[in-house]
């Protein structure tokens, strides 16, 4: 079977699904990339174009028809339904599809690593678990049905990153890690360049079956928690756990009750399948916590270049069709360019700065310093910048 | 209330494990163990969530403490256990607090020419409890899910250690010490089948008498929801023998789903185990002097 080269992403304004696009647009052997979503897309596209529709079974088996689609990326488990009903078009020879580990629970009695043939030891208790179960039981028949089709699922776990809005990345993001008293729970993560990588590696390849997608290394919540440098509290009595979970919703932090049982008893997931169909990691569970941090402690310096991107349909008409359009618009991943307003940066003083710079990696150390030297060249956080620099090109 | 009956919880536990072995993952054409991820450097806990700090400082004082001066365990054959590659030891019963398998892996530890850490394979209803199952955690006990034993057997090659006779055993009255239970873990030996690792019975003495199940406070230890109260452990001496280990390398990739043929090994295993338990308490003279 030859590569996928025509590809449709359902769910294109979901974090993976721009990224995904993103990565997917700089292969050249990809001719054609179409996104569907009810949102605007979040990040910045130049060949991908973009369909706000409604998933809906016959609109989508329009666009596969239409657009000769030979792979569908599908990252939205409640619309599993029409996506496979859309899947039965007789161009769609690929689908992939984001799962999540939720579909293995966390109960006391798990193993302590879920290989992808195991079920969950207790039926699903939130209607999120039972739509993720329900959504692979249907892609199962469809692969199936469908042998000449390769099906992949992908079981991700908890992805944490600066895009990511997730409940265990919004637990972690708390200035005090809550956690049920007399519970230290086994976490693992997947970052979200792997997330996305790994997505773009079953959309290029042709994987059959279950994966699992999480990072190597298990950690404890406290270990997780003391390299975030966060106190990990048990605000959360090991008995009426949810009563008080209602309370912190008052309080104006909503914990799931996936989360909740999740924290009590942890999960851990095998990864070696995925492995071995030749996908390499970036980060271990460890470094993507760490690396979350440093996310941590620079977003109040980045936030201002946040505001990057903003969908406007005009724009990206013209910059796509018009005949005046002399080059591809550039599309850099730093929106924080030299001229950019930083009024959170050049405030820091340069205490606090020295304490920031040890943290980030030697790109942007080299950012940074071509933008302090343009800026206010203060000596001092130019000296650090440059010891550390220095320590960087030793290792 | 009425008492339970520990043939019915046999079953029930037959049942569950039937369930769990339908869930056994295929074995997989690829050998994945060359996936296996190392330990990061930095780490304070294993991927089990198993912390060498709490283990070691637990080892340098209660276990020390219990196996030298309270215990006074003797050891013998501690050379049928291999130097390298998985193994699973099997011993017969597990209090409700497991010291016999500390003592054990404590044996293993400081008598064997190459010293490995044993993991404790246990399922116990402690895990649940606030405290107590993170605890257990960290000392290093793993829940005898097939997945575990086959991860830790197959994959890592390590040393478990398991009691086959399952919780049942452990409140067994005084007066029936030392009269094995039917093994409840016919999936533990079936594990090591597939995982193609010797089997080392392992036969203890002292044990049964260090930790009396008290049979009589039964509403009061299911309040608590555990198979016995954990009474303080008598100074009993200790006598562990390890017996040859019964090999499984050259029985082929299939012979763990020979339903029959695991139950011949199993009943094999619990009758050598039986055996020289027997002649250990033939042997002594005292309970506490042995």
């Amino acid at each position: 079977m030859p590569a996928a080269s025509r590809i449709l992403i359902v769910g294109l304004s979901s974090p993976w699904g721009g990224a995904l696009a993103q990565v997917l647009e700089r292969d050249a052997e990809i001719d054609a990339i179409v996104g569907v979503d009810t949102l605007d897309p979040r990040h910045e596209l130049q060949r991908t174009e973009f369909v706000r529709v409604d998933v809906e079974q016959a609109r989508l088996r329009r666009i596969i028809n239409a657009a000769g689609i030979d792979a569908v990326v599908a990252t939205r488990p409640d619309q599993a339904r029409e996506i496979v009903a859309a899947c039965t078009e007789p161009t769609v020879r690929k689908l992939v599809f984001a799962s999540s580990a939720l579909y293995y629970g966390c109960d006391a009695d798990d193993p302590a690593f879920f290989t992808e043939e195991l079920a969950r030891t207790r039926p699903p208790g939130s209607a999120r678990e039972r739509e993720l179960l329900d959504a692979e039981r249907r892609i199962d028949e469809f692969a199936t049905r469908n042998p000449d089709r390769a099906v992949t699922v992908l079981r991700f776990a908890d992805a944490v990153g600066t895009a990511v809005r997730e409940p265990l990345q919004s637990l972690l993001s708390l200035p005090v890690i809550p956690t049920i008293l007399g519970f230290d729970p086994r976490c693992q993560v997947i970052h979200e360049d792997d997330a996305v990588g790994v997505l773009a590696h079953a959309t290029r390849n042709e994987l059959r079956g279950i994966y699992n997608a999480a990072a190597d290394g298990v950690l404890a919540l406290s270990e997780a928690a003391s390299l975030l440098g966060k106190p990990a509290l048990p605000v959360l009595p090991p008995w009426g756990t949810i009563a008080a979970a209602v309370q912190l919703r008052r309080l104006g932090f909503r914990i799931p009750v996936e989360l909740l049982r999740q924290l009590r008893f942890g999960r851990g997931m095998d990864n070696r399948r995925l492995k071995a169909t030749g996908y390499q990691y970036r980060y271990t569970t460890r470094e993507a916590i760490v690396k979350l941090r440093v996310h941590q402690r620079l977003r109040p310096l980045l936030r201002s270049g946040d505001a990057g991107y903003r969908y406007e349909r005009e724009v990206e008409e013209f910059l796509r069709w018009s005949p005046s359009v002399q080059s591809a618009p550039n599309r850099s991943g730093d929106h924080g360019g030299d001229g950019a307003e930083r009024p959170a940066y050049d405030d820091l003083n340069p205490d606090e700065l020295i304490e920031l710079i040890s943290s980030l990696d030697i790109d942007a150390l080299r950012r940074l310093r071509s933008y302090e030297l343009s800026h206010r060249a203060r000596t001092t956080v130019l000296e650090a910048l440059d010891r550390n620099l220095a320590r960087m090109n030793a290792e | 209330v009425a008492e339970h009956d520990p043939d019915d919880t046999g079953a029930t536990v037959e049942l569950v494990l039937a369930d769990l072995r339908a869930q056994l993952p295929a074995a997989d054409p690829a050998d994945l163990r060359a996936q296996l991820p190392g330990l990061e450097a930095d780490r304070r806990l294993t991927d089990w969530g198993r912390s060498e700090r709490i283990e070691r400082a637990l080892d340098r004082t209660v276990y020390d403490f219990l196996y030298h001066y309270w215990f006074r365990v003797e050891v013998e054959g501690v050379e049928n256990v291999p130097s390298e590659g998985g193994a699973l030891l099997i011993a017969n019963r597990a209090g409700t607090i497991p010291s016999d398998g500390a003592m054990i892996a404590k044996a293993v530890g400081t008598k064997h020419r190459h010293p490995r850490p044993v993991h404790l394979i246990s399922g116990s209803n402690l895990k649940r409890a606030p405290g107590v199952g993170m605890l257990l955690t960290k000392a290093g006990l793993v829940s005898p899910h097939p997945a575990n034993l086959h991860r830790l057997l197959f994959d890592e090659q390590a040393l478990a250690l398991a009691f086959p006779e399952g919780p049942v055993a452990a409140r067994k009255p005084l007066r029936e010490r030392y009269r094995l239970r039917r093994f409840a873990g016919a999936s533990l030996i079936e594990s090591a089948i597939r995982a193609q690792v010797p089997i080392v019975p392992v036969a203890v003495l002292g044990a049964e008498e260090s930790q009396p199940a008290l049979g009589r406070l039964g509403r009061l230890r299911r309040l608590a929801r555990l198979p016995a109260l954990p009474g303080p452990p008598l100074p009993a001496k200790f006598r562990i023998r390890f017996l040859e280990p019964a090999r499984t390398a050259d029985l082929g990739e299939r012979a763990w789903e020979d339903r029959k043929f695991v139950q011949t090994l199993t009943e094999d295993l619990r009758a050598l185990i039986q055996e020289n338990v027997l002649e250990l308490v033939a042997n002594r003279r005292s309970v506490w002097f042995g």
